[in-house]
């Protein structure tokens, strides 16, 4: 009975430490982007509460100076055209694949599963040329393309959800008279609500967070993503940590928000997008 | 909802369906169907595969492509004039001192990676059983994941400078020290490395996680019922029934140590040797304008991770859902 003890004790511990290490950071910026300049200056340590604590004076300063405003309008245009762009892709290709007998059909499903297995950060160096030649470089197009084009794990989870619909419901509406774009449009379509739900919540914050992306195809200062926006505070505010602190906060209080509002199906579309 | 569970009968349905179309139609029209009309049912199909191949093969096939073919030339990626050079690239990745060494850097990530699935195995096998406060643990340690890679640079960047959040916390413990945590290579690769630990271990253990919870609960009992511990429990039924996952997170993080680099590029830049694969590929393509060796860089790379893949398939018999 006492080893039991020990050992429950034991396993409360080795949690209680995971959440000191995974919150200690966090709370620690947060702690920082409430400071004064001459707080930090002073030399403030890492855990000191701010002299006040309602002092956001930082996150003014890192919305206005560091173009936050607009990094989030970019962000919001793109990731609303990716994701929909995404979702009418992936939605397509599986109801093509899934319930039409039709040469190359094995070729066209190789294709989609050998992309899977390409890293994307490996082939940029001539992608780059692409989307060069197609006169995209610079525009909030390149993103979207790319983020529509190579996302293969969207079509997994929606081919998933169209093989669990009865094709019986297919032909009941082929017998009156529809075609195959009524019967997408009619009847797949809306019945893949939940694996909806699912592509736009994994590829919504897959395009949020992503860096790489837009950081190699819009250099331009006015078609900065909140990504690209927050990395160019490391050349101005090198030594401000308290703006940089702000900064960050700003870019990871959305996702708290939508975390806490949709954690079970964050969690099933993330088991389900990877175990494919 | 479960792989395999979902997958036997709907994958019955989808061969059905292959077989059902046309004898349906046939059923629906007593007449042979007509010439338009049969063209018509050959090419909807494609309408639908329309968009999304014509942007597959834009975005991924048309640049490995290209990328291969750069890879054998000296091009700068600007300039008209290229020129054939062989296998002049790929030699030079292989015995420039500087340019290899990148991939010792993955061996850090490597190392990170094994601490980070048998502690994401370990967390998840004890919060499937009753745990107080279990959703709240569930989501502290997933929530990393969802954070953005350039907040979470910012975050470490101050976490690990001189009187930072570490050293902060190293002296509530009495132990003052004045180390540059990324000042010198072996240190601060094992702090990024810690960094990318961090950030990762939540994904990993939510998909354990959804895997144990899919093993049926008849199971437990009769391992309970046979008197195995805890121990043996995790030992002869949660290993056996994760199997799948588990090695599909083990290729995802091979890949993932060899393609590191939003956390090091963004916190360091690749500077006092955390230079890895990818930042270096970048560099050569972008700041050198050495498209042809940076091709070649990808293509090795590219190389790797396939053959990697290849590998697992070969040792794990492909219990994994495919397409058809």
């Amino acid at each position: 009975m006492t080893r039991r003890a020990v050992a429950r004790t034991l396993v409360y511990l080795s949690l209680i430490a995971a959440t000191l290490v995974v919150l200690l950071p966090l709370g620690v910026v947060v702690l920082t982007s409430l400071k004064t300049e001459n707080e930090t200056a002073a030399g403030s340590g890492a855990l000191t509460f701010p002299d006040d604590p309602l002092n956001f004076d930082n996150y003014v300063t890192a919305f206005q100076d560091g173009g936050m405003l607009t990094a989030f309008g970019n962000t919001a245009f793109i990731l609303l055209v990716s994701v929909g762009g995404t979702v009418l892709i992936g939605s397509m290709t599986a109801y093509a694949i899934d319930r039409f007998t039709f040469r190359f059909r094995k070729l066209v499903i190789a294709l989609f599963l050998v992309a899977a297995l390409v890293p994307g950060v490996t082939t940029q160096v001539a992608t780059f040329q692409i989307v060069h030649s197609l006169g995209m470089f610079d525009t909030r197009w390149a993103p979207i393309a790319l983020y529509m084009g190579t996302d293969i794990v969207s079509i997994y989870i929606f081919l998933q959800f169209v093989r669990s619909i009865p094709i019986s419901l297919d032909e009941a509406a082929r017998l009156d008279g529809a075609n195959a774009f009524t019967i997408y449009r009619k009847i797949i379509f809306p019945l893949l609500k939940p694996a909806i739900a699912t592509v736009v919540i994994v590829k919504g914050i897959a395009v949020y967070n992503d860096f790489y992306i837009p950081f190699l195809y819009m250099p331009s200062q006015d078609l900065g993503v909140i990504s690209t926006s927050l990395f160019r505070f490391k050349g101005p505010y090198s030594a401000h940590w308290e703006t940089i602190s702000a900064g960050a906060v700003l870019v990871i209080l959305p996702t708290l928000i939508v975390f806490l509002a949709l954690q079970k199906y964050i969690y099933n579309g993330f088991t389900r997008g990877a175990t494919r | 909802m479960t792989h395999a569970g979902t997958h036997t009968p709907a994958r019955g349905v989808g061969k059905a369906a292959a077989e059902a179309v046309p004898s349906a139609s046939g059923r629906a029209a007593p007449s042979p169907a007509p010439r338009r009309e049969r063209t018509w049912r050959l090419l909807t199909p494609w309408l639908f595969l329309l968009a999304p191949l014509a942007l597959l093969i834009t975005f991924t096939y048309a640049p490995i492509v290209n990328m291969v073919a750069y890879s054998f030339t000296d091009w700068d990626g600007v300039s008209p004039e290229l020129h054939y050079t062989g296998a002049e690239n790929y030699a030079e990745i292989f015995t420039r001192e500087d340019l290899f060494q990148v991939f010792w850097v993955s061996g850090y990530y490597l190392a990170a990676s094994v601490i980070q699935i048998v502690a994401a195995l370990y967390f998840a096998t004890i919060l499937s059983f009753s745990i107080r406060f279990r959703n709240f643990f569930k989501g502290v340690l997933f929530f990393p994941s969802l954070v953005n890679g350039v907040a979470i640079g910012f975050v470490f960047l101050y976490f690990f400078q001189d009187g930072g959040t570490l050293d902060t916390v190293l002296g509530l413990f009495g132990h003052h020290s004045d180390r540059a945590w990324l000042g010198t290579p072996a240190s601060a690769n094992v702090s990024l490395a810690g960094v990318s630990i961090w950030r990762y271990l939540g994904m990993n253990f939510v998909l354990f996680l959804g895997a144990i919870q899919s093993i049926p609960g008849e199971l437990y009992e009769a391992a309970e019922l046979d008197g195995a511990g805890r121990w043996h429990q995790f030992r002869y039924v949660i290993l056996p029934g994760i199997k799948p996952v588990l090695t599909l997170t083990v290729i995802l993080s091979v890949s993932g140590s060899l393609s590191a680099f939003e956390i090091p590029y963004i916190m360091t830049g690749g500077a006092t040797g955390t230079e890895t694969f990818v930042i270096q590929t970048v560099k050569l393509a972008f700041q050198f304008n050495k498209t042809g060796l940076a091709s070649a860089a990808a293509v090795v790379l590219l190389l790797i991770i396939l053959l990697v893949t290849w590998v697992q398939r070969r040792l794990v018999p492909d219990d994994r859902v495919d397409l058809v």
